[in-house]
């Protein structure tokens, strides 16, 4: 087979459910450009009503961290506990805080 | 993610070559263990990846190739509201193929590869689909039983350990069960209807009910590759409960639409609570399963042709892209 040297690129597609609501990842699709793209996201992923809007951005376009590095990239926010409401003890009796 | 655009960044099967391989399988089991989920660019042994991509492809093809004996009443369908629904139902068949692919293609396959095998007769689908539609019947049928099994199939995969997996087979799920309620209600129509109406639907039942039951594998001592997909959470509950199950609750309704399932073993077993049911003929689905179904040849013939016939669509689609591209960088220049 000659076609697969020519595979046609691969997007990710985001949809956001209704307006107010964010994108959210639903899968990749293959394109050949972002046109096609939008229309076959449409056709695979919105069949029953399931979005207002749809992003498709190239796959080879998204920078992501490395699931390896996750300890070591993620460690400076493991001990600040203090970031978090409940960290403070504050009395019943004081309310609305 | 579902890219395989990433593999660029992930170094880390690299990295992990120095250090001890067991030390991370071991990992790898307690986060299964731990009902964590695997995702595309996380380590994993290479055999867990190769039967992901062994089950998810054959899983895709059986979508695929399961468009065809429905596709085969599209123009034939009794009214225009059943021409739409059969239209849209086999339409998320083909839709369903399309997302198990890229499920398939996080793990480092290309789907043209995989397209490629089904096409070269290389992989394996499910076995159901080499069997006929000669009535409108077997169009309930298929919905009522095929789709039946399927989602007893495909309910536990939702939580499968491998998340891209998992998400799909959540998605699929939710579609799936329109499949088997339009099939059921074309049944209840016939068995309904007039008497040949009644013979006709018999019949459907007749022909994929034990087909329907071979869906769901080889019994527990005979499939290959069960304990080992078990233990990595891939498979939840073995072939035998998940058609013991499907028995259980399909027989009742086949007694609701007044159809006599075809088993005359078949009885409810009050201190089990289960129905008891005769012997499966696993010649029969072997002879299928190695090609000599009643209709392998023609699957395999009708992708064939409906690939080569859309070659001419795909490389024009892609000469647009091309030329557009091209108009856009001389724009810019």
């Amino acid at each position: 087979m000659t076609e697969s040297s020519k595979e046609w690129p691969l997007y990710e597609i985001f949809i956001r459910a209704k307006s107010g609501l964010d994108h959210k990842h639903v899968g990749s699709l293959h394109a050949t450009d972002a046109s096609m793209a939008l229309e076959h996201a449409r056709d695979l992923y919105t069949r029953r009503q399931e979005g207002v809007s749809i992003w498709a951005v190239r796959s080879t376009d998204i920078v992501a961290s490395d699931p390896a590095d996750a300890d070591a990239f993620f460690e400076p926010a493991r001990d600040k506990v203090y970031r978090h409401p409940t960290f403070y003890d504050i009395p019943d009796e004081v309310k609305t805080l | 993610m579902y890219t395989q655009g990433l593999d660029a960044l992930g170094k880390d099967c690299l990295r992990d070559e120095a250090q001890d391989g067991a030390a991370l399988e071991s990992r790898f089991q307690s986060r299964v263990d731990a009902e964590e989920k695997i995702e595309a660019k996380d380590w994993m042994p290479e055999a867990y990846r190769r039967t992901l991509i062994r089950q998810i492809s054959q899983h895709a093809h059986s979508e695929v190739v399961g468009m065809l004996p429905e596709g085969n009443w599209i123009t034939r369908a009794p009214s225009l509201l059943r021409k739409a629904i059969l239209i849209a139902k086999v339409q998320d068949e083909g839709g369903h193929g399309a997302y198990l692919y890229s499920a398939a293609e996080t793990l480092g396959v290309s789907r043209d590869q995989l397209v490629d095998q089904l096409l070269k007769g290389k992989a394996k689908y499910s076995s159901i689909f080499n069997y006929p539609t000669p009535t409108w019947a077997d169009v309930g049928a298929i919905g009522w039983l095929v789709d039946g099994a399927a989602i007893m199939n495909q309910i536990p995969l939702c939580r499968c350990s491998y998340g891209p997996y998992a998400r799909a087979m959540v998605r699929i799920c939710k579609e799936e069960s329109f499949h088997q309620r339009q099939g059921y209600e074309i049944m209840m129509r016939l068995a309904r209807g007039t008497e040949s109406q009644r013979a006709m639907a018999q019949a459907a039942l007749d022909r994929w009910w034990w087909p329907s039951l071979m869906m769901f594998g080889p019994s527990d001592s005979e499939s290959k590759h069960s304990a080992q997909s078990m233990r990595w959470k891939i498979k939840r509950f073995s072939n035998d409960e998940l058609r013991q199950k499907f028995i259980d609750t399909t027989v009742p309704q086949a007694d609701y639409l007044g159809l006599k399932v075809p088993d005359p073993e078949l009885r409810w077993d009050d201190n089990a609570g289960h129905y008891r049911f005769g012997p499966i003929d696993w010649n029969e689905f072997e002879q299928v399963l190695q090609g000599h179904g009643p209709c392998n040849r023609e699957r395999l013939e009708a992708r064939r042709r409906a690939h080569d016939e859309g070659l001419w669509v795909r490389e024009a689609a892609a000469a647009w892209a091309a030329k557009r591209e091209a108009a856009g960088r001389t724009r810019a220049a």
